[in-house]
């Protein structure tokens, strides 16, 4: 992947003086797709982020990630209007989603999120016609231009022959696709994915994240998302955002981020980055601790 | 590309009004209905008078004798009338909570729905034949709006006890039970407290019968179904993408929150009317929407034809119960016979894979 590519938006965490090295203000950025202002999020009582300030530049690929519990699915769920913000605002395409309706904004956005359930009795064909949803209503009923979307959606990703198969029966891998052609139906210019590879052996990650980036490439879709694995989330994403205690820890292209610094710092994690034999990406090799060393 | 299209329509099934209606579901709904008619007349032929068929329809078209004018249409008619739209209302309301809990437990009999508009009405029937100063006031504004104020009451409590960011179906089950046990509870105080005729009254209504059903009370029945109906028809896109989870449904433009109090209203307001009509009618809200949803299998209970596998159930218990079984049982002792050891057997044979059933 090309490193001179990552032209981006502004990004600043809410604590200034704590500002990473590594991120740039441009001069000329995209245009934004998702912004976040000043927001603070919280569970309860449980402060997770207090005035942080993030954008995401249209038409890249962005890969949040993080240690567990860092936080980094409490700002993607932020971004889709899963959690509303106790202080600040997300802006989406420049314009606040609080003031928006909900369908409207689901005409623009697409969140899959950790744990959809799987309904029962129901064709794959079926679960993903509700991603036409927000296009429809009492007044404009289904069209053929729907059936289309819908059958073009199960194309790409490869689920025309399973269209009549029951969704509880599909497999792991081929569930996983499913809920990615019902995004795709809902024909959203921005995608969120909560941890899409989760519960996946490493072919059907793959799978998913090739899908993702043909989805960018080829329909110039916006696609934020959470990933565990680094040198995937490296190797797939324009932009990596590191959380972690309550703000962003680093920013930038995937070789700018992936150092062994950050992923100290992030991720208590000792380990070299060399390239990708493969891909040129950032490959992680963890280095396991000196058993000789007193804090082992 | 015209072919593509052709086969894609013919794949999709039918469409009106955005929603997609499967020949499964369509055949079984018109065949409940057809099933529900049947039972109506079976309803007015069942019982001590023997009365045949055509007399019946002659008599429904106006062209009885008088003695038959008085045994159909002033004695039989607003029973199994009032006895199909009373399990209508159980059945369509039955749909709305498993639907939206995603779960078949919930009914607005376990989640304390039922005990609260029970409570309700007893309070009513008591409290008027006493010496309370409340009396006057709670005769003035009638049985079924005391009985909707309790079950709005208890739903509301329940509702809220159970919320923490979102609703789920197991802590609202489980409040339910406790709220219902509770309400169960206070009734009995009442009923132990009421003079000894409000108390019998009180007592044989909580069975749930039929037989004290008149046109007064079919009314509301049927003003609740014919307003509340088509508000749940439009909910019923909503309630198959609820069934994605919250956050999908979200995702995909459902305002959750909304719909769900809508839909909990609904159910609310069903429950309550047939309630006041028949005393509560045990299991059907439990049972219908589970039966209707294997007849067409769907996802989730289909809501017309919950509503119509209810009506059959109460009408078809109650001519049941008057025209073969012997002494008058009261229809819901009969629904509660059948419909509680199918809970059991639901219960023993549930998995995590119907959890969303």
């Amino acid at each position: 992947m090309n490193q001179a590519s990552g032209a981006r938006s502004t990004t600043k965490s809410g604590d200034t003086t704590k500002r990473h090295p590594h991120q740039h203000e441009h001069s000329h950025p995209h245009p934004l797709a998702l912004e976040a202002k000043g927001v603070t999020l919280a569970y309860e009582r449980t402060v997770i982020f207090e005035g942080l300030d993030l954008s995401i530049a249209e038409g890249q690929v962005t890969t949040l990630i993080g240690a567990n519990g860092s936080g980094k699915s409490t700002l993607l769920k932020a971004f889709g209007r899963l959690l509303a913000p106790s202080v600040g605002s997300v802006e989406l395409n420049g314009r606040p989603v609080k003031a928006m309706g909900t369908r409207e904004v689901a005409r623009l956005l697409a969140i899959l999120p950790q744990k959809p359930l799987t309904p029962s009795a129901t064709t794959v064909r079926d679960l993903v016609s509700r991603g036409r949803h927000p296009h429809q209503s009492l007044l404009r009923p289904w069209t053929p231009n729907d059936s289309v979307v819908v059958d073009a959606a199960l194309a790409s990703t490869g689920l025309t022959e399973l269209g009549d198969r029951d969704a509880g029966s599909l497999s792991g891998g081929q569930l996983q696709r499913a809920w990615i052609a019902l995004i795709l139906a809902q024909e959203a210019p921005t995608i969120l994915l909560d941890e899409p590879t989760t519960f996946l052996d490493l072919t059907h990650q793959l799978d998913v994240l090739r899908l993702v980036r043909t989805i960018n490439r080829q329909r110039g879709a916006t696609v934020v998302m959470v990933l565990h694995d680094l040198t995937l989330a490296g190797r797939y994403s324009d932009r990596l955002v590191v959380v972690g205690g309550g703000r962003i820890i680093a920013d930038g292209t995937p070789w700018e981020v992936l150092t062994p610094g950050i992923l100290r710092e992030a991720f208590a994690l000792e380990a070299l980055v060399i390239p990708d034999p493969s891909s040129g990406s950032p490959l992680i090799v963890p280095v396991d601790p000196d058993p000789d060393s007193p804090s082992a | 590309m015209t072919r593509q299209l052709e086969r894609t329509a013919s794949r999709d099934g039918h469409r009106f009004f955005g929603r997609h209606w499967r020949g499964r579901v369509v055949a079984a709904t018109i065949i409940l209905l057809a099933a529900a008619l049947a039972v109506g007349v079976l309803g007015i032929l069942a019982g001590s008078s023997s009365l045949t068929v055509p007399d019946v329809l002659q008599t429904l078209f106006g062209a009885g004798t008088r003695a038959q004018n008085l045994i159909v249409i002033d004695l039989r008619l607003p029973r199994v009338v009032g006895g199909l739209l009373v399990g209508a209302a159980l059945g369509l309301a039955g749909a709305l909570t498993q639907t939206f809990a995603r779960n078949p437990l919930a009914t607005p009999d376990i989640i304390g729905v039922t005990s609260g508009a029970s409570l309700g009405a007893v309070s009513a029937i008591v409290l008027a034949g006493g010496t309370y100063s409340v009396a006057a006031g709670l005769l003035t504004i009638g049985l079924p709006a005391i009985a909707t104020i309790g079950a709005l009451v208890t739903a509301a409590i329940v509702y809220g006890l159970s919320w923490r960011g979102g609703v789920d179906s197991y802590r609202l089950i489980l409040i339910g039970i406790g709220a219902t046990a509770t309400l169960t509870g206070i009734t009995s105080y009442l009923i132990a407290r009421a003079q000894i005729t409000e108390a019998a009254t009180a007592a044989q209504w909580l069975v749930g019968s039929l037989s004290g059903i008149s046109w007064a009370s079919v009314w509301p029945v049927l003003v609740m179904l014919v307003i509340v109906t088509p508000v749940a028809l439009v909910q019923s896109t909503n309630l198959d993408i609820s069934q994605l989870g919250d956050d999908v449904s979200t995702g995909l433009g459902v305002a959750i929150q909304r719909h769900r109090l809508i839909v909990i209203v609904c159910a609310v307001l069903l429950t309550a009317a047939a309630v006041s009509a028949s005393g509560p009618i045990e299991f059907v809200a439990f049972v219908a929407p589970q039966i209707a949803r294997r007849l067409s299998k769907t996802g989730r209970p289909p809501l017309l034809a919950s509503g119509l596998v209810g009506a059959i159930i109460v009408a078809g218990g109650d001519a049941l119960a008057r025209g073969v079984l012997p002494g008058e049982i009261p229809v819901g002792i009969i629904t509660a016979i059948v419909g509680a050891p199918y809970l059991i057997w639901l219960l023993t044979r549930r998995n995590s894979k119907e959890s969303n059933a």
